[in-house]
């Protein structure tokens, strides 16, 4: 049912899951930079219930700095929900997890927030102002200068589009520009919702580009895809996800 | 850099305007409704001006009320689920979205009081001195405040109990009744010279209630159940 999920240079997590700044109550140490070998990612017997629907049944799942796993399932297996969790914007029902060191059951999961970076399945943009002025809201938000969204834009292909509205973006440069924002976020932790979906073949190296960028920095990142064929060369591992149930 | 408080907040409001601006959501509907809604009411009233001026204040701050909070409202629920999932892992303050989200409407609600004001002016022959029409530059601005407050509290509990806006006239009813008491009362004090010190004090007092309640209210409010 659990899953282990590593690569060469990882170790036992410290303190079984809990980091020793989190038992301090260090909170501020929380926002470091990952290091290699650190354990990023760790649940424990996770339980979902949504709506009285029970979406995740004992979920372990392992996962180290410099790492890229894929979650495959069918619709309605639970990936979305176990993201989210991971994500630490879905508390979990049951069992205990920590990411980034923070306890998903505990309030200082709020402090590790600014390092995790999610592109889900719907934009995350907001339809009235242009691409630009997205990633500027993004850049000001997070401490990050205003003129890097320009370079991010450039990166992903959109240098051109970046005046363009959000409404009259077609759904690929939308997927195009929320990599361009977590490109300029550096997230720790990635979590991508079925990635390619809208993206144009050509745009394939955009997501390995981003996950690259990762995995090069010591985060880790998680794709969850019905699609294994397209997301398998990217990760590192793969597991799945049936009905609530990781194998 | 890293982000502080009043950057975060900065950058809320200036994302809020320039959504605005580019939908003209308050301008083009909101206030073109509530100045017919003040007119039409003047047409079934009648021609009597000894009575339209007297209820002209109090008609002018119940549309102000009832339009301004939707206003603050639609401003929080309109967020789709994936916009929300983002302002959280972006690490923001939740009192800095909060206050950035209400000093947003606030700012829109001032817009929205001078002109149906005006219309209320025209329509309804209210008349004030002319240190009157100076004290309503500090009567607007207060009650301005304490309607987007208030709208935004609503807003993000109408989100949060995931039942839509079919909850808000229930929690906006019993909270706006001090406010428009006395807004309504602060104007006739500017007419019959009896003084608005009280009621600004009332609305003061109200508008800090609610500020502490939605600052408090911001992080359980935020997260997703």
């Amino acid at each position: 049912m659990g899953s282990s999920v590593g690569g060469s240079r990882c170790s036992a997590p410290t303190g079984g899951g809990i980091q020793w700044w989190t038992k301090l109550g260090l909170r501020a140490l929380a926002t470091l930079p990952a290091m290699a070998g650190e354990t990023l990612v760790d649940l424990r017997a996770i339980t979902a219930r949504v709506a009285m629907a029970q979406i995740l049944r004992r979920v372990d799942l392992r996962i180290q700095s410099g790492t890229a796993v894929g979650i495959f399932g069918s619709n309605g297996a639970g990936k979305t929900t176990l993201l989210r969790i991971i994500g630490t914007l879905l508390p979990p029902t049951g069992g205990e997890g920590w990411v980034l060191g923070a306890s998903l059951n505990a309030a200082d999961r709020f402090d590790v927030r600014s390092r995790i970076g999610m592109i889900g399945h719907l934009p995350a943009l907001y339809p009235e102002l242009t691409l630009r002025e997205n990633l500027q809201f993004v850049a000001r938000v997070a401490g990050i200068a205003p003129s890097v969204a320009d370079e991010s834009l450039a990166t992903v292909g959109l240098g051109n589009a970046a005046d363009r509205a959000v409404g009259a973006s077609s759904h690929g440069m939308l997927r195009r520009a929320e990599f361009a924002r977590e490109i300029m976020r550096r997230p720790d932790l990635l979590l991508l919702d079925e990635p390619h979906t809208a993206l144009d073949p050509s745009a394939v190296e955009l997501v390995e580009h981003v996950v690259d960028g990762v995995i090069a920095r010591n985060g880790a990142v998680i794709v969850v895809s019905h699609d294994r064929a397209r997301v398998a060369s990217m990760v590192h591992r793969s597991v799945e996800l049936a009905a609530g149930v990781l194998e | 850099m890293s982000p502080t408080f009043s950057s975060q907040l900065r950058a809320v409001v200036r994302r809020d305007l320039d959504r605005e601006r580019r939908s003209g959501e308050v301008v083009w509907i909101t206030i073109p409704f509530g100045a017919i809604a003040l007119i039409l009411v003047q047409l079934a009233v009648g021609a009597d001006v000894p009575v339209l001026r007297e209820l002209g204040p109090g008609l002018y701050w119940a549309v102000v009320l009832l339009f301004g909070v939707l206003i603050s409202v639609r401003r929080t629920t309109v967020e789709t689920p994936a916009q929300r999932d983002l302002i959280a892992l972006l690490g923001i303050d939740p009192a800095a979205a909060f206050a950035g989200r209400a000093l947003a409407s606030t700012l829109l609600l001032i817009g929205f009081e001078v002109i149906v004001g005006g219309v209320a002016v025209l329509f309804y022959d209210i008349q004030l001195s002319a240190i009157g029409w100076v004290l309503t530059a500090l009567i607007l601005p207060v009650a301005a405040y304490g309607m987007a407050v208030l709208g935004t509290i609503a807003g993000s509990i109408a989100t949060r109990a995931a039942i839509g806006p079919a909850l808000i006239p229930l929690i906006v009813a019993p909270l706006a009744v001090p406010l428009l008491l006395a807004a309504a009362e602060s104007v006739e004090g500017l007419r019959n010279g009896t003084g608005i010190l009280p009621w600004m004090l009332l609305m003061v007092t109200v508008d800090l209630v609610l500020s502490i309640a939605g600052v408090t209210t911001a992080r359980p409010l935020m997260e997703t159940q």
